[in-house]
């Protein structure tokens, strides 16, 4: 008698009435006779009860069919984008791993349009339960083909039969998922005659108690009637799953490795971090060496300078522009940084504007420099006609042999390369270049550069070689005899 | 060290964090790239979920679900990118959910190019995807609004419960400037009377953009403008620089805004009387102000410069509907335009 009951009651996880529901039937649901998402609505609503489950679940409701699930369930609700639910699905379980996330999805939905999005949900072993109502059909779009449609089977859009060579063959969902090595727990069910019905019925549970569990991914595919659909009688439609869809689609367990997985082991929680250690992990709470910079008394043709760097990416070129950036940031300057970006630095030539100024920045491109710094020919060969008349050239004579022609511009040539190779590593010659610089500009206070590089040069045992290159390209300039 | 040399697509996860961003889902792209690169190291640091999605379509509706739950959350992409996003924008539109989302703009048509474009304007700000909805557009034309302009996103995206974006083209992304950033947000705004979080508290809600009865669509629809109505009302933001008796007014934002300036500063030593309006809300779109210009008796005409085709000049000669002229210029592909080029438009507006 107590599972009599059981079978005629409604799960209090349904609302009483169906005030979402649009027209006056609001105690009947919108499916069809015989359909079979209703049997399915009620397997999940009464594990809901049973589980005590029902304020911390959120039903997804995908679009087909059962668009309108969150008409019935007395939980929480999103409806969301077409096969998209595994995606919305793991947005919520991620931020909100106590929440029950319960995925419902129909044929086209799952294995249509968004075939990625639950394979990678599968994969990912996102701890959510998915419920995949394969009825070989769309209903609510008026009985098109679906990925799980028969051969032969007639639709509105294979109309002579669906051909494995034209339309390809029905996608076997359970068994695509369960080569995943991720997902806990993946079983194909027929909501059909009592037998099945009591498979099916474990098998929501099961599927359900995985995910209380926090043990990963689940999956129930339910072998599902569309009498309207397939244009047969609510008895026929239950025959005709038995007789031919289980065929293609045998049913059974295809994964299922709960028992090895334990409680826990696939939730995904973080630790709260208190705000006040947020600057710290953010990295914005290091002690940095800064003075406020003078740019009057820096010699007008340097005043408020602007830089272009360029040479063959591995050069450092970029590097040697944020060093001047963040020295002139230090200085309590503003200063601006923009690189040549993307494929050109890989392999190509590289070249980066600096500017740096006392005054607010426009502009942060570079079109006609006060310093250009070149490490390569083809790079003194584009920009030479860039700087400014009286401008600064520093030119790199190891690997440029082709002299500038201009007359009107300050040149240093340097043989920055082998100073650096000379010191040890030819990473450093935009370090001697930096000295160059420095002592031709009189922008920078010395300690202040030397202490950027802690910020600039990423592995600390290189700074004192950094150092010793600044200081070469200083005593360089200062021994030019030009 | 508060302030920091940094990149404009680095100071938005900064700035992210500090705004109490609790998630970040996306799909890597270039120019954008480093703002995932940061989300992946910052995030776990602060106990908050950065999760790599299989697409973009697929981290937009992770941005979605999160959102529905009354989180903070954000994404970040590139046009192509964006372009994949625009189902989930217009659904988190229609269900009304907070999320932010970066364009770091690049070249297009189709995979066009890395290099930095403004011509994502209409996707963003006519709305990309389907149905009656608008967007907050921010536009960001430094590293220091990229952090600022991403902690305001999260308090308008909460304020409207609406999508907002940060728009940028890739030269702003990529240029590193001084940042200061500020200190945490401390409080964040209670969402129990509409997200779903899986409580008893919040169980009778429902995140839906569904409406199957026409009138209750409509109805649905209505208030959604009357929202961006608001918007327009409470939230127009823009610059003026030197307008005060500016024959022509140039019109830029992002990066060419920063160009422009530059521009009017050269072109006044030629004695052309240029100012620049830089619009830093695209939608809203700072109508009062234009229609204050162009029927001011100074102002002679209005010069749009754009990295697009001229997207943005349309809503300019919405508002000033032939008062004045409005001419375009524009450069693609990548290009940025020089302030010689700019100042060299100036010189033919008032011709």
């Amino acid at each position: 008698m107590a599972q009599l009951k059981n079978v005629l009651e409604k799960p209090s996880s349904f609302y009483d009435v169906f005030l979402r529901k649009p027209d006056k039937y609001q105690q009947d649901t919108h499916y069809c006779p015989g359909c079979g998402h209703g049997i399915l609505h009620k397997l999940i609503a009464e594990a809901i009860d049973d589980f005590g489950i029902a304020d911390r679940t959120i039903m997804i409701s995908p679009v087909g069919c059962s668009v309108f699930v969150y008409y019935y369930f007395d939980t929480g609700n999103f409806q969301v984008a077409h096969g998209r639910a595994p995606a919305v699905a793991t947005g919520i379980k991620r931020n909100h791993p106590d929440s029950i996330v319960i995925s419902y999805q129909g044929d086209g939905d799952l294995g249509a349009i968004g075939g990625n999005n639950i394979l990678q949900a599968a994969n990912r072993g996102e701890s959510i339960t998915v419920f995949f109502v394969n009825n070989a059909i769309y209903g609510m779009t008026g009985g098109q083909m679906a990925p799980t449609t028969l051969l032969g089977q007639k639709t509105m859009t294979s109309p002579y039969g669906r051909k494995a060579t034209w339309e390809g063959y029905p996608l076997k969902v359970s068994e695509l998922l369960s080569t995943l090595e991720a997902p806990v727990y993946i079983e194909r069910v027929a909501l059909t005659y009592g037998k099945e019905l009591m498979k099916a019925r474990k098998a929501v549970r099961k599927a359900i108690q995985t995910q209380i569990d926090g043990k990963g991914f689940s999956l129930v595919e339910a072998l599902s009637m569309c009498p309207s659909g397939w244009r047969k009688t609510p008895v026929d439609a239950k025959k005709w799953v038995k007789e031919e869809m289980e065929k293609t689609f045998p049913l059974g367990v295809y994964k299922d490795i709960t028992a090895e997985r334990e409680k826990g082991s696939w939730d995904r929680r973080f630790e709260e971090v208190p705000l006040d250690k947020y600057h710290e992990l953010l990295g914005l709470t290091g002690k940095a060496k800064e003075i406020g910079g003078d740019m009057s008394k820096v010699e007008e043709k340097y005043r408020n300078p602007e830089f272009l760097i360029a040479g063959f990416g591995g050069q450092g070129v970029l590097l040697l522009g944020k060093a001047l950036a963040e020295t002139g940031m230090r200085h309590n300057w503003n200063s601006t940084w923009i690189p040549s970006y993307g494929p050109e630095m890989r392999g190509g030539t590289a070249n980066c504007h600096v500017k740096i100024s006392d005054k607010k920045i426009g502009s942060p491109v570079v079109d006609n420099p006060d310093v250009l710094i070149v490490l390569n020919q083809p790079s003194l060969d584009k920009f030479e006609k860039d700087l400014k008349p009286g401008g600064l050239l520093i030119y790199n004579t190891t690997m440029i042999h082709k002299k500038p022609t201009r007359t009107d511009i300050d040149i240093l040539p340097m043989p920055a390369s082998e100073m650096a190779d000379k010191l040890g590593s030819l990473r450093v010659a935009n370090m001697v270049i930096i000295g160059a610089i420095i002592e031709k500009t009189k922008l920078f206070d010395l300690d202040v550069v030397f202490d950027t590089l802690n910020n600039i040069v990423s592995h600390k045992k290189f700074i004192p070689m950094n150092i010793d290159a600044i200081n070469k390209g200083i005593e360089y300039v200062k021994n030019y005899k030009g | 060290m508060a302030k920091e040399l940094i990149k404009g697509n680095e100071a938005v996860i900064k700035g992210a964090l500090l705004a109490g961003c609790d998630a970040y889902f996306g799909y890597p792209i270039t120019p954008a790239s480093e703002i995932a690169h940061a989300a992946a190291k910052y995030f776990p640091l602060a106990g908050k979920v950065f999760l790599q999605g299989e697409s973009e379509v697929a981290s937009i509706q992770m941005c979605y679900g999160a959102a529905g739950t009354g989180i903070r959350v954000m994404t970040a992409s590139s046009g192509p990118g964006l372009s994949l996003k625009q189902e989930g924008i217009s659904y988190s539109a229609g269900s009304e959910l907070p999320i932010v989302i970066v364009d770091i703009v690049r070249g297009g048509p189709g995979l066009g190019n890395i290099a930095p474009e403004q011509s994502d304007y209409n996707q963003m700000v006519k709305g990309g995807g389907h149905g009656n909805y608008k967007l907050l557009v921010l536009a960001p034309n430094s590293a220091q609004e990229m952090c600022d302009f991403t902690m305001l996103a999260f308090e308008l995206a909460d304020k409207y419960r609406n999508p907002v974006v940060v728009l940028t083209d890739g030269f702003n992304g990529q240029m590193m400037e001084p940042v200061d950033f500020p200190e945490p947000v401390k409080t964040k705004p209670d969402k129990t009377d509409w997200a779903v979080m899986g409580n008893a508290k919040t169980r009778k809600n429902l995140i839906n953009s569904i409406y199957l009865d026409p009138e209750e669509m409509e109805r649905h629809n209505i208030k959604l403008q009357k929202k961006y109505a608001e918007m327009e009302k409470n939230e127009i933001r823009f610059e003026e620089y030197k307008l005060n008796d500016a024959e022509v007014v140039g019109v830029a934002y992002g990066t060419v805004s920063r160009v422009m300036s530059s521009a009017i500063d050269e072109a006044r030593k030629k004695g052309i009387k240029a100012g620049m309006l830089r619009p830093i809300t695209l939608f809203p779109f700072p109508k009062p102000k234009f229609l204050e210009l162009a029927e001011s008796s100074t102002v002679k005409a209005f010069t749009v410069i754009e990295m697009s085709n001229g997207q943005m000049v349309d809503d300019v000669r919405l508002v000033v509907e032939g008062r004045k002229p409005v001419y375009f210029y524009g450069r693609m592909g990548g290009v940025v335009p020089k302030v010689s080029e700019i100042v060299e438009q100036f010189e033919k507006a008032l011709k």
